[in-house]
């Protein structure tokens, strides 16, 4: 006799139901777990795999006129250089943004399903998501699924009805609210920067250039982060970006080559 | 992450038509913490012998030291230079003597012998002897050093293409690396004379 277990199946069919072409969107996605005897086993390999650990500075601060976000651009494989070109700053909507730290996929992933999720917020209820709100949607899922693996350091900033607000999440379920904050390798490099010029009434100008040289700063001393830094600007019009700089060129930029001087030049002696 | 992978390095030695070119970068790191942009990994034994050593920094150090005390002994007893072939046999044996407890660097060996023939030769940790007629690399940039050598590599190159050359090839795999770069440091060198040269690269 065989047992009917369709009952207990929780997986949405693969087959799209004809009635029913759009599923419950706001739900959490479901994923097929691997068919294996030894899960834990085949879960540690997998996770070995799929983890590029990937070097990154990444941060954001609020001060008076909103938030700067600021992120590298350097994705690395071991000590190998895959990218020097990566986006690890996500456009979750027009006012907020959320950056990448940790494994590649798991970040846009989740920050991808956090942008459909806000917007079916807004339609639903005829306003946008508070950050507060988004930011306890992506917590509450990565905590669903602590212990599996997800490796996601994350800041969301953005701009809503109570102004400037940003928050750091990350894959062991934590989420903190504060004014500043740095996540990855090149994190502690960039917080000396960061603390140390930090001030609440810097201009837009003046705090970008702060972001870009903490930025700057930990390329230079982290192995795992480089390539472009990026600049965004999150105000109450939503978020713009601000720059793109090459660190190859703003090094030179910040401490020029001076030419050095000749001490003593070889010169054929006058004749006597 | 190995041993030899723990300061990070990219060291590079190419032949020419009666020269020879030996470049490295100047990163000294602990894993992925940059400590100093100002390091040398290549030195001098006499004026047309160079050893670049990759690996481990402080092996490197302790290396180089047995190495000229050896040499003085040599220049003592012989009164001459010792010729880039039995210079390599040197450092090959003494790293053997190592056998069980090895220096962790990976030797590249470059100099100018009798009729300013080039000499270019790299070895494993144990002092295994790898004589090539082109170019050598080591260090934690060796894949992409492999890669950007072989297309770029032309026989019998006069010692200004060479620099160009052996520069572009070590400036092109230490941007894909994390654990080298930060600049270069090559050493041209011509049966009249010895250039140094220091490069500007990427600092990340």
């Amino acid at each position: 006799m065989k047992l009917d277990a369709s009952g207990l199946q929780t997986f949405a069919p693969h087959r799209a139901d004809p009635d029913n072409l759009y599923p419950d969107l706001s739900a959490p996605p479901s994923f097929d777990l691997p068919g294996c005897p030894d899960f834990d086993g085949f879960q540690k390999k997998a996770i070995q795999m799929v983890k590029p650990a990937k070097g990154t500075t990444t941060l954001a601060f609020i001060f008076n006129e909103g938030v700067i976000v600021a992120a590298d651009s350097r994705a690395s494989m071991g000590g190998y250089i895959s990218s020097q070109t990566v986006k690890k700053i996500i456009e979750i909507n027009p006012y907020m943004i959320g950056t990448m730290a940790g494994g590649a996929a798991d970040c846009q992933f989740w920050h991808r399903n956090l942008g459909i999720k806000c917007r079916l917020h807004e339609l639903a209820n005829k306003r946008r998501i508070s950050v507060t709100g988004a930011s306890k949607l992506l917590a509450n899922i990565l905590y669903s699924y602590r212990g599996m693996g997800l490796s996601v350091g994350t800041m969301i900033a953005g701009w809503d009805e109570t102004g400037p607000a940003l928050y750091y999440v990350d894959s062991e379920g934590g989420r903190l609210k504060g004014k500043r904050f740095s996540v990855g390798s090149g994190s502690p490099y960039a917080y000396g920067v960061l603390d140390s010029g930090y001030r609440s009434d810097l201009s837009i100008e003046e705090a970008a250039e702060l972001a870009r040289r903490a930025i700057y700063h930990a390329t230079f001393r982290d192995g795992a982060s480089g390539g472009v830094a990026s600049v965004y600007h999150v105000g109450p019009n939503g978020w713009k970006k601000l720059s793109g700089d090459d660190v190859g060129e703003l090094h030179y930029k910040y401490y020029p080559v001076v030419p050095a001087i000749v001490e003593h030049e070889m010169a054929d002696a006058p004749p006597a | 992450m190995s041993i030899f992978e723990y300061n990070g390095s990219a060291l590079v030695a190419m032949v020419g038509k009666n020269c020879f070119a030996i470049a490295s970068d100047r990163r000294l790191g602990v894993q992925l913490q940059t400590v100093a942009t100002d390091f040398r990994r290549i030195y001098r034994i006499h004026d047309k012998v160079y050893i670049g050593l990759s690996g481990l920094a402080t092996d490197a150090q302790t290396l180089y030291q047995r190495l000229v005390f050896r040499h003085k002994l040599y220049q003592l007893r012989e009164e001459r230079d010792m010729k880039p072939e039995t210079f390599a046999s040197l450092v090959s044996s003494i790293l053997y003597e190592k056998r069980f407890g090895p220096y962790f660097c990976q030797p590249v060996i470059a100099g100018l012998g009798d009729d300013d023939q080039p000499f270019i030769c790299t070895m494993d940790c144990l002092g295994a002897k790898e004589l090539a007629k082109d170019f050598v690399v080591s260090g934690s940039a060796s894949e992409s050093l492999y890669g950007a050598c072989e297309s770029m590599y032309k026989p019998d190159m006069e010692p200004e293409e060479l620099f160009e050359n052996i520069s572009q090839a070590l400036l092109a795999s230490v941007d894909r690396d994390c654990l080298s770069g930060w600049g270069g440091h090559v050493f041209l060198v011509t049966p009249s004379e010895v250039q140094e040269r220091t490069l500007k690269g990427r600092m990340d």
